[in-house]
């Protein structure tokens, strides 16, 4: 089963749904089988295990970070001395603890949203009656980061040719604040030309949404899986 | 900073902290939403990009480097709107890259939404009226107050969430004292450029736009 093919509505119910479920477990147990099953059901995407590992960088960085500075703290006063009932918690224990909830909830959210394209997201997003406004500053987010991204390196190239090195001086500071503004400048004034053309077009403030999504029995296959995989935290959570 | 809901889920302090972030947020938000006009959308939106894509220009710090956040200088353009602006910048880099999580947006849109709504209300009306020297000050202190503020409420809800936390709040914060000076530097020179090439750019969160 191909996760494109679920209703991206579900998709991202799913995605929130497994976060909380994965982010209250209190057993080691319960984030084992979460993790265990996120790396089960990543196939279901046609990202790369490159591509996913790289989603799990930023959230393991973080993680050596909690490690370092909550065995430090347990060395100096160590937990189970303030809390004698808790003997059993250390701070290594509870910094990996932590690492694999993370290490699951990111995985579980790579599945379900990883593939799903941003203007897809919007959409369903607005049939999930999140305000207009927002999704509209969404979907015009994303329309805009390309373009952005785009005059970024564009202006960092022309940077680079003038022999532009950042170092630790005022003079890169000041020059990468002009970067900022040159490029805030440059895509405000697209922006400005953008509007004017969409309200040449008849631009009323609001996008019409022409497909809607149906919830087909593929969906709930969908369903049956992830509330069986939410039953085995359930009983990783109880045992 | 961005904190995942892992970190803050393993005690009823920190579940505290995590619903209180969404509750906050989505009040930021509908006040943010409700001060934005639809015509301003897409001035919105590119400040927003912006956002993300300043995130990813790391400035060198000495023996390591940091990247640029200028969440004083989102709250500098766009008052309230700062909010929603934050929350869906938070939102595509949770998707994209795999920073902070679904759940823990709320805390994480209000850590950096709060400081930037607070640089708009004490700095706002200087950077955009005072002479240079003061104007460039006054930028100064937003980009530092605006990236500190998010760095003390983000210890501070590690704080809340467990006293095993505390070291790793101090940690976050000392970092952040000197990304600050980073910080206040590159908002500082953004603002005198914006002056000299747009200085109409800081009336987008006062006034509706000129197309109507």
């Amino acid at each position: 089963m191909l996760m494109e093919r679920v209703d991206p509505r579900t998709r991202i119910a799913a995605a929130v749904v497994f976060s909380g479920v994965i982010a209250a477990a209190q057993q080691p147990a319960t984030a084992g089988i979460a993790l265990l099953a996120a790396a089960a059901a990543t196939p279901c995407t046609r990202l790369t295990s490159r591509q996913v590992l790289k989603r799990l960088l930023p959230v393991n960085v973080f993680a050596l970070l909690l490690i370092v500075a909550l065995s430090w703290a347990d060395h100096v006063s160590p937990i189970a001395a303030r809390h004698p009932e808790a003997s059993d918690h250390t701070g290594l224990g509870l910094a990996l603890m932590i690492t694999a909830k993370a290490n699951a909830i990111v995985l579980w959210v790579v599945v379900f949203l990883g593939t799903m394209d941003l203007i897809t997201l919007g959409h369903a997003l607005r049939h999930l009656h999140v305000p207009d406004k927002l999704t509209h500053l969404l979907l015009f987010t994303v329309r805009y980061l390309d373009v952005l991204h785009g005059e970024y390196l564009r202006l960092r190239t022309s940077m680079k040719l003038r022999g532009f090195q950042p170092r630790l001086s005022t003079h890169t500071y000041r020059t990468l604040g002009y970067l900022v503004g040159m490029l805030l400048v440059r895509s405000l004034d697209r922006s400005e030309r953008i509007l004017a053309a969409m309200k040449c077009r008849g631009f009323r403030g609001r996008f019409y949404l022409l497909d809607h999504f149906t919830f087909s029995r593929r969906d709930l296959g969908f369903l049956l899986v992830a509330c069986a995989v939410l039953c085995l935290l359930a009983i990783g959570e109880a045992s | 900073m961005h904190i995942h809901e892992a970190v803050l889920s393993g005690s009823p302090a920190g579940l505290a902290v995590l619903g209180a972030g969404i509750v906050a947020t989505v009040v930021g938000t509908a006040i943010g939403l409700r001060r934005l006009h639809d015509e301003q959308l897409p001035r919105v939106a590119v400040v927003t990009a912006a956002f993300f894509v300043v995130s990813l220009i790391h400035v060198p710090l000495g023996i390591t480097s940091a990247h640029l956040v200028l969440n004083g200088l989102v709250g500098l353009l766009l008052g309230w709107v700062a909010f929603p602006s934050l929350l869906v910048a938070l939102l595509l880099q949770a998707l994209l890259f795999g920073h902070g999580g679904l759940l823990a947006l709320g805390i994480n849109t209000l850590t950096m939404a709060l400081p930037a709504v607070i640089c708009y209300y004490v700095c706002g009306s200087w950077v955009a009226g005072l002479p240079r020297g003061r104007a460039i000050a006054a930028a100064f202190l937003a980009g530092a107050l605006g990236v500190l503020g998010g760095a003390v409420l983000t210890a501070g809800a590690l704080w809340i969430a467990g006293e095993e936390f505390t070291l790793l709040a101090r940690a976050v914060v000392a970092f952040h004292l000197v990304l600050a000076v980073v910080e206040g530097l590159v908002t500082g020179s953004v603002v005198l450029f914006i002056r000299q090439v747009r200085p109409e750019l800081f009336a987008l969160a006062l006034h509706a736009p000129a197309y109507r």
